[in-house]
């Protein structure tokens, strides 16, 4: 429960991943907000986004070996 | 007529931009139909439905913007394609902080923003499930805006947040707010000590819109998305949320929204809830609220008394609601209909589900795109018929389209073809402010009517309801002020529109 209470009780800082007007918004209401200029993955491919995923996982599984 | 098509390799647009672009492209003269959108299977399905599919389109991805323009002569058509390349040069450009880069990756965002704490999601559904969970691995929470999630990445994702103590607010959760700062689709509200958890967008931001026009406060605002007490989900979002409030010191009185849960959910819910010791409102939409007192909590009777139960709570005497009963009777009394039927445009879901469950005794027989038990589903949801009360907001509304809160045209064009019909004695709607949506919704609907004025003719009755705040963006003084000149009937709240629609019913007879 403490991530919850921590996001309670700190100023919230947002990525936006997506439709560019809710950063906007954000931004508007002092809010800091970086906003991501996403686009599909792998050029839309989704096998190679799926190996992607993959590599990604194995990487944080590596790394949480060496912690 | 003839169709004119265009790719842009590699070229991505947000769906709500290429929404907008598509409903400008259709005002061009000569157009009858214009699909601005990325090569998904599901836009490719639709072209191909209406007869706008091309073979160049074969072998487009995700990441390749289609235009296809359906007008009157190859000039026209080639006239519209080129107005959609200026209009999508035009847009504004994206919000990073203080800097002119725009990273392309989550974890470029994070690089920029190494202690961000959430995770705000839109992007289509089948990549969604893929952001969420970096964000997760992150320790990041998450508000999941996008629809198309498939339930079982639903289930995993959720999973996985509760095991790390993180929300995730969705898929398709519209509204949240945290901290008092409104996230996507939310009103500006006041802060204080009512928190709440809730699986409906717009029923979350009625009751604390009303809350604050009360002169209460909220200190969190959860959506947990519409699926979340599901039998799969099992409430996942909900029993996690509802325990966060319980430990918030600031949270005092809690407000929990949603449709009824499934069966095998309820019991974990209650029990949950039980060993909550702040006083706990239960609005489960529809269902029958013994179920709720036989359990220990308060059942509210729908959105507005769920708002009014929580104030009472919170100041510890009674509140009374923003127009009396008596005062509705008064703006009811004297009033004819021009005509037997009446029509509810609605742009919230949960509003429009709210005036047919309080309607159906007054009225009878009522039609709806998104009929609930007892009322009766239009075959043809673009052709009103009888008492019709329509969610503009569904699915076979926003298919290619963005959503009428976000984009008034198609509301403007249903409100002047119900008004042409002799039969109909009033149109009522909602008017919905607060982040995300329309800057002047009260203006859009205030043009349509004077439309139907100048026209001349057949004239209804024209009632609204205004749901926000005077801190939003849109202003709630203002709105009402715009909706009053054009001689638009306006109510604070969705109960009180409808009840002021069941006396004007009650009195014709």
């Amino acid at each position: 429960m403490s991530a919850i209470h921590d996001l309670f009780t700190s100023p919230i800082k947002v990525i936006n991943v997506g439709l560019p007007s809710f950063a906007a918004d954000l931004q508007r209401q002092n809010v800091p907000v970086v906003h991501v200029d996403w686009k599909p993955p792998a050029g839309g491919n989704p096998r190679i986004a799926a190996l992607l995923d993959r590599i990604r996982r194995w990487q944080a599984q590596v790394r949480a070996g060496k912690e | 007529m003839i169709v004119c098509h265009r790719i842009k390799p590699q070229t991505y647009f947000d769906s709500v931009t290429l929404m907008l672009v598509g409903t400008e492209l259709k005002k061009l003269p000569g157009v009858t139909n214009a699909v601005v959108g990325m090569g998904t299977d599901y836009n490719l399905d639709s072209l191909k439905r209406l007869g706008m599919y091309s073979d160049a389109f074969a072998g487009v991805t995700p990441a390749d913007l289609v235009l296809a323009v359906q007008a009157a002569d190859q000039p026209a058509g080639e006239a519209a394609l080129a107005a959609a390349e200026d209009l999508l040069q035009r847009r504004p450009a994206p919000a990073s902080r203080g800097a002119a880069y725009a990273p392309t990756t989550q974890d470029g965002g994070a690089r920029l923003l190494p202690d961000a704490n959430l995770v705000l999601i839109s992007v289509p559904g089948p990549f969604a499930a893929r952001e969420t969970e970096i964000a997760l691995a992150a320790g990041r929470h998450v508000m999941l805006f996008s629809d198309n999630v498939p339930l079982e990445d639903e289930v995993r994702l959720k999973e996985m947040a509760v095991r790390k103590g993180l929300l995730v607010m969705g898929p398709d959760c519209g509204t949240a707010i945290i901290n008092q700062v409104p996230l996507a689709f939310a009103n500006v509200v006041r802060p204080g000590d009512i928190g709440l958890v809730a699986a409906s967008g717009t029923g979350l931001q009625e009751v604390t819109a009303l809350i604050t026009r009360l002169g209460f406060g909220i200190s969190q605002a959860i959506g947990v998305g519409g699926r979340d007490l599901s039998e799969k989900v099992g409430g996942r979002m909900t029993l996690l949320a509802a325990q966060a409030l319980a430990d918030d010191p600031r949270t005092k009185v809690i407000v929990l929204i949603s449709k009824p849960p499934a069966p095998a959910v309820v019991e974990a819910l209650f029990a949950r809830l039980q060993q909550i010791r702040k006083p706990v409102v239960v609005y489960f939409i529809g269902a029958d609220p013994q179920m709720i007192t036989r359990a220990g909590f308060r059942a509210a009777a729908h959105l507005e008394d769920a708002a009014l139960q929580a104030c009472a709570l919170a100041g510890g005497r009674p509140v009374s609601p923003l127009l009396s009963l008596d005062e509705i009777r008064r703006r009811a009394a004297g009033q004819t209909l021009p005509g037997r039927f009446v029509r509810g445009l609605y742009s919230g879901g949960t509003l429009c589900d709210e005036a047919q469950r309080l309607l159906q005794g007054s009225l009878g027989e009522i039609w709806s795109n998104t009929p609930v038990p007892g009322c009766r589903a239009l075959p043809d949801p673009f052709q009103s018929r009888g008492h019709c009360i329509v969610d503009l907001g569904d699915d076979t509304f926003t298919r290619g389209r963005a959503h009428p809160m976000i984009d008034p045209a198609y509301r403007q064009e249903r409100l002047q073809a119900e008004a042409a019909d002799p039969d109909v004695g009033l149109i009522f709607f909602d008017v919905v402010l607060g982040f995300g949506s329309h800057p002047d919704m009260a203006g859009a609907m205030a043009e349509a009517v004077r439309q139907v004025r100048a026209r001349g003719g057949h004239q209804p009755r024209f009632a609204a309801t205004i749901l926000g705040t005077e801190g939003d963006p849109q202003n709630l003084r203002r709105q009402e002020a715009t909706l009053a000149d054009a001689g638009i009937d306006t109510f604070p709240s969705n109960v009180a529109l409808v009840t002021y629609v069941q006396h004007l019913i009650a009195s014709k007879g």
